[in-house]
């Protein structure tokens, strides 16, 4: 069975579970993603589906986005697209719909997403560099102190920490459980943080690792 | 807010608490578990600061216990909170009452009292 939902962030907040204990979920609005296309080993190579989310208006959806869809006998064009790589043959057929019924209370799920810009940053902030004394006359803040040796090397080493863009980057996050969904919403209530801003796309699937073995 | 975390959230708020505030002596009933069975313990004391709103809502209750100053901090909207009696009203001129904590003797629980009948009015 699939299991990776196209969604967007909605935000933070807490809620009691079932032990009356306060816990820190984010809301994610997952599904319902249509099956846009079916990708076969036969076809194209390798084994897929692609999934459609959210909906684009007309007037900014080029008419090969808008006949794609249509081919599906997806009504709306879809905003988001994206493939899921699958190991075996596909069940699913296109025009199927997932949704978040595809998961679980309690279930372990990965999250990915694009982590918040942050610009252009030092190494304290960028690589956790402890900087230097602020005062007693320190002239050593927030700098990046020694980044080799002598004439031998005579370089600096690769991957030598230094300022530079930070965030903006896909991110994922493993093993987030599930603390509630509510179907008719489509939304799912993860337990802790996820990377992005608010409203920004992510991809919900089940953790790769962490899952229970099967017998 | 969002007005889908605001849906999530709002089954989860409280309607009927008593109108507490601080300087206010209440007796906070609480829910425990010990393994299978439940049972109510009581703390009581002054509510000392009240924070927050909707589901992050607070409150702190300060008491003397064998002549140790305790503070307890209360989610508002705790499941585990069954009941919340109001024993004493006062009249304070701070929102938060910190400065409690630094009294010792009589004057660490004393805050000026309003005449309970005049307060439930």
């Amino acid at each position: 069975m699939i299991s990776t939902l196209l969604g967007k962030k909605i935000g933070m907040t807490q809620v009691y579970d079932a032990q009356n204990v306060l816990v820190p979920v984010t809301v994610v609005e997952a599904g319902p993603c249509p099956v846009v296309q079916v990708k076969t080993v036969e076809n194209d190579g390798y084994n897929a589906v692609q999934l459609g989310f959210s909906k684009k208006k007309a007037k900014n959806a080029s008419k090969a986005e808008q006949n794609h869809a249509a081919k599906a006998g997806v009504a709306e064009t879809p905003r988001v697209l994206s493939e899921v790589r699958l190991a075996a043959a596909s069940e699913l057929k296109v025009g199927d719909v997932v949704t978040v019924e595809a998961f679980a209370e309690g279930q372990l799920i990965d999250i990915i997403g694009v982590t918040k810009g942050k610009g252009f940053q030092g190494v304290v902030k960028r690589h956790r560099v402890a900087g230097g004394p602020a005062s007693h006359g320190s002239m050593f803040h927030r700098r990046i102190g020694s980044i080799g040796m002598r004439q031998t090397p005579g370089r600096t080493w690769k991957n030598q920490i230094m300022p530079g863009h930070m965030g903006g980057v896909r991110r994922t996050v493993q093993n987030l459980s599930i603390v509630k969904i509510l179907p008719e919403k489509n939304l799912i209530l993860v337990k802790g943080a996820i990377p992005g801003a608010n409203g920004d796309d992510v991809i919900v699937r089940t953790a790769i690792k962490g899952q229970p073995k099967q017998a | 807010m969002n007005p889908i975390i605001k849906e999530i959230t709002a089954s989860q708020l409280k309607t009927d608490l008593p109108p507490f505030k601080v300087g206010d002596g209440v007796r906070v009933h609480t829910k425990v578990r010990e393994g299978d069975k439940e049972r109510i313990q009581i703390f009581s004391g002054i509510v000392i600061a009240h924070k927050g709103t909707d589901i992050y809502e607070t409150f702190t209750v300060r008491s003397i216990r064998s002549g140790e100053g305790v503070e307890r901090v209360f989610p508002v909207n705790s499941p585990n909170i069954a009941k919340i009696e109001i024993e004493r009203v006062s009249e304070t001129m701070r929102a938060r009452l910190y400065y409690i904590r630094k009294r010792t003797g009589k004057a660490a629980m004393a805050i000026k009292e309003k005449r309970l009948d005049v307060a439930t009015k």
